[in-house]
């Protein structure tokens, strides 16, 4: 087992417990640790500046987010969390089971299609793909912040509530 | 003109947002402006009433690479008229001045978002504007602010986040295969496609495919529609899934070369399960809202059935059904607002003989769903009829007759829901009720006007869609 494949499990292992967690913070710190693994990933591919960003933003700032905004919201009751636990294993327990029955199946099938990727190409200059090459994906992103402004203005303010 | 469409409500965006709050309160009038300029705009462009070459300038010092053709003025002009419609329901159905002013913000940026779809000549362009228009609409269904609205919030968010994985490694797998993610890149490595080319064709196809919500992934549709707040149905059932899924597809099928014909043939079958499927889950339905986003499900299996039809006909048969269905389903929309407005309920079985009562309410749904349904002379019949056409000549014969049929259960459904709704002896419940306020009749029955003047005058448009195409 190479190193990669190592931590490509972790990956999918770091995945699943965010998904099967009923605590918001250890639900965060799984996905910063998937998002961690993933840059070692890119690192491993070659994709510096990909695995760059992944580790800094997703990894990093998005995780710190995630925790201030967890921060102002109490804590459930232990015995809630316990029940809330149960039921999510009886309903979800199939999923990592599946996966992992995929994952062990796909491993021993061998595809007769041999897709040959190229590899990646060196990272270009992120000024010249920003802000000449990609203006209009720029400007899009800027819009997509926009709304997500609106969205907190819309559903945490709260000093009226609209109702139609 | 490309870039005053997407700069103009950006600039507008942010000079609502500089407003004091008591202005504010008034910022639904310049974005109702602007959604009319941009109906206007897209109407009168093929004339060339307006010299826009005086913008040339301007174009070349922004340098985005955008294009107009008919097929993006479609959009444009659809988006006008679905967000004219909606600020008006909102003045009605909102109950702060508040709440519409942020209405009117989230509508700018949906707008810009499409706009931006409707022009780009780039697959990860097209995904990123698709984006934001997806963003605003998750916020939009949201925003009633109740248990019903998030959840529905919450399915779109999950299946169209899935669509967009989909696309995001179908142009990663374009770029490795090709080295270009422009549609004329794709279509080019299509022609020849090796298998890492067709993996990627076939992610992205399936991301469109959930973004339209066509059947299996239609799940997040009816809650979506449904629970959003009035003007948010109008706008979203109008429009929304259409410009992020539909005209995606619009704007790249017919672009294929024949070595991809396989995508016309899925296209067909992908677009008769929706358009039949849609149809009997609509029948089912006693809430109306319901029923209606069961039945916008079906209308857009049309469009895509289309698309797999023969290709000098394909656009142009889709791109009329995409019109005449976001203006008469808008109505309709408006209609279910006004009801639910006077009665406070959407379930068809409590209500009955309300067309006494509410008479423009009733005369401009009848109207609609009779276009829908693809009864002569209104225009959804000869949109329809033009799809049959593309399709029987395309030599998909059962395809046609699938559409033929389709359009009777559609009938069914909807006679059943006026037959419910507003005919019949009104209820002792109902009979102090009276018809609803301007906001919900005034854009009722100018999107009644435009199906009628439409269907009347269609002959006369056809050579003109014929000669110009999409």
């Amino acid at each position: 087992m190479t190193v990669v494949t190592l931590v490509l499990v972790l990956m999918v292992l770091a995945a699943l417990w965010a998904s099967m967690s009923t605590l918001l913070l250890r639900a965060t710190i799984a996905l910063a640790l998937s998002s961690a693994m993933l840059s070692v990933v890119m690192f491993s591919l070659g994709a510096t500046l990909a695995a760059v960003i992944e580790l800094s933003v997703c990894a990093g700032l998005i995780s710190v987010v995630f925790v201030s905004v967890i921060s102002l919201t109490q804590r459930r009751p232990f015995k809630e969390i316990v029940v809330r636990w149960r039921s999510r294993l009886t309903r979800f327990w199939p999923l990592p089971v599946v996966m992992l029955a995929v994952g062990i199946g796909l491993s021993f099938v061998h595809t007769p299609v041999q897709i040959a990727l190229p590899l990646p190409g060196p990272d270009g200059d992120v000024r010249e793909v920003m802000w000449n090459l990609r203006q209009l994906d720029l400007f899009g992103q800027i819009l997509i912040l926009l709304a997500g402004v609106f969205g907190v203005m819309v559903l945490f303010k709260r000093e009226e509530k609209h109702v139609d | 003109m490309s870039v005053v469409v997407l700069l103009l409500p950006f600039l507008a965006l942010f000079i609502l947002n500089l407003l004091s709050r008591e202005a504010q309160k008034s910022g639904w009038i310049p974005c109702l402006v602007i959604f009319a300029l941009q109906t206007l705009a897209a109407a009168l462009y093929p004339s060339g009433l307006i010299d826009w070459q005086l913008l040339a300038p301007l174009e070349k010092f922004i340098g985005f690479p955008l294009v107009i053709d008919n097929l993006s003025l479609l959009l444009m002009g659809t988006a006008g008229l679905s967000g004219l419609a909606a600020i008006l329901v909102a003045r009605a159905a909102f109950a702060t001045p508040r709440a519409t002013y942020r209405f009117s913000n989230l509508l700018l940026v949906a707008l810009v978002g499409m706009n931006g779809i409707a022009m780009v000549r780039d697959l990860f362009s097209l995904y990123v504007f698709i984006e934001v228009t997806s963003v605003a609409a998750f916020i939009l269904v949201a925003m009633r602010d109740d248990k019903a609205s998030f959840e529905g919030t919450w399915k779109y968010l999950i299946l169209s986040t899935v669509a967009s994985v989909f696309m995001l490694v179908g142009i990663a797998f374009f770029l490795l295969g090709t080295g270009g993610v422009s549609f004329q890149d794709a279509a080019s490595a299509l022609a020849a496609p090796t298998p890492l080319v067709w993996i990627a064709g076939a992610l992205f196809l399936c991301g469109l495919f959930v973004k339209s919500a066509m059947i299996p992934f239609h799940g997040w549709l009816a809650d979506a529609y449904t629970e959003a707040a009035a003007p948010v149905s109008v706008f979203l059932a109008g429009i929304v899934t259409k410009a992020t899924g539909i005209f995606a597809l619009m704007r790249l099928l017919p672009m294929l070369p024949v070595a991809a014909g396989p995508a016309r043939e899925v296209a067909l079958i992908v677009g008769a399960v929706a358009a039949v499927g849609g149809a009997f889950l609509a029948l089912t339905q006693s809430d109306m809202k319901r029923m209606l986003a069961y039945s916008s499900l079906s209308q857009m299996g049309y469009i895509v059935m289309a698309l797999g039809g023969e290709p000098s006909l394909a656009l142009i048969a889709a791109g009329v059904h995409f019109f005449n269905h976001t203006v008469s389903k808008a109505g309709l929309f408006a209609n279910a607002a006004a009801l639910e407005d006077r009665l406070g309920t959407r379930d068809m079985d409590r209500m009955g003989g309300l067309a006494s009562r509410m008479p423009i309410t009733g005369g401009t749904s009848t109207v609609a769903a009779l276009s829908i349904s693809g009864l002569p002379p209104l225009a959804g019949f000869w949109s329809k009829l033009l799809i049959v056409i593309a399709l029987w000549r395309a030599g998909q014969q059962v395809f046609a007759v699938i559409a033929i049929l389709t359009s009777l259960v559609t009938l069914a459904y909807f006679l059943s829901l006026q037959r419910r709704v507003f005919f019949g002896t009104v209820l002792d419940e109902w009979k102090a009720v009276r018809e609803a306020g301007p906001g919900y009749t005034i854009p009722a029955v100018a999107l009644a006007a435009i199906t009628v003047i439409v269907g009347l005058g269609f002959p006369f448009f056809l050579p003109l869609l014929l000669g110009g195409g999409l």
